[in-house]
């Protein structure tokens, strides 16, 4: 199927590890089915272009019943890094690259990055705080504009 | 499945346009099938990734998806999406003759 004249936008809201790759999965896919991508990132999401922080995502092992530890355990010191690890090295064995790394091969698709601006002005950021391969800091009236015409996934 | 022609030449693709028979390809149809996924001018790097793509299906039984493509064919991703906007691994298959590589990265 062409799917090229077909445009996504993805939101990520989030700052975990499971928060942050499903929207850069699908992002990387839509490029490679040859679609029009734009990732916005929002919230904790901003953590995932963030030049400090996008090298320290972790795993949320507090309050995610699907990991089968129970949340009391989650919350002990280190368990959360130590999930992380054990999550990055099953990912590694698959070849799924580490975050900063797909965050940059995404941008290498020519997919857009963008922060959304209420988020970076509330953790009081600016675009300096951000890797190269963002694009831009945008309102959300901006991405909207951008996004007509296609779909948008929210994760 | 449908049967197209391309350089005088007819072949069965599957729904989506790749060759359901890759014996069907030869290096001929190249042009024709570029022209078809909107490349109008095949640079020799178009080639050199094309040859590549088939002969890996030739020797593994499927074409690198694009991560694996980045990482073993000398093109970088960048490159890659220069030379196919469409889709590297999805166009050049296509070009190559070949089944579309399945995978999520």
């Amino acid at each position: 199927m062409d799917l090229s004249n077909d445009k996504i936008s993805i939101v990520i809201s989030q700052g975990s590890l499971e928060g942050v790759y499903p929207g850069l999965i699908m992002a990387n896919g839509a490029r490679a089915e040859g679609m029009e991508a734009n990732l916005f990132f929002t919230f904790f999401g901003l953590d995932a272009i963030h030049k400090k922080h996008q090298e320290h995502i972790k795993v949320a092992t507090v309050g995610n019943p699907a990991l089968h530890v129970p949340t009391w355990a989650g919350g002990l010191p280190g368990v959360s890094s130590a999930m992380t690890q054990v999550m990055e090295h099953k990912m590694e064995k698959l070849d799924i690259p580490s975050i900063p790394e797909f965050v940059e091969l995404i941008s290498d698709t020519g997919a857009g990055l963008y922060a959304c601006k209420a988020s970076v002005d509330l953790f009081g950021m600016d675009k300096s705080d951000f890797i190269e391969g963002v694009d831009d800091i945008i309102t959300v009236g901006e991405f909207y504009e951008m996004a007509h015409g296609g779909h948008i996934v929210f994760t | 499945m449908t049967t197209t022609t391309f350089a005088d030449r007819q072949v069965e693709l599957t729904d989506d346009g790749f060759f359901a028979d890759p014996s069907q390809w030869s290096e001929d149809l190249v042009p024709a099938l570029a022209a078809a996924d909107g490349i109008d001018e095949l640079t020799d790097d178009h080639w050199t990734v094309i040859r590549f793509m088939r002969k890996e299906y030739l020797e593994n039984g499927t074409g690198p998806n694009v991560r694996a493509h980045g990482k073993t064919s000398g093109y970088t991703e960048k490159q890659l999406y220069k030379l196919f906007p469409k889709g590297p691994a999805k166009v050049a298959a296509r070009l190559a003759g070949i089944s579309k590589p399945r995978g999520c990265i």
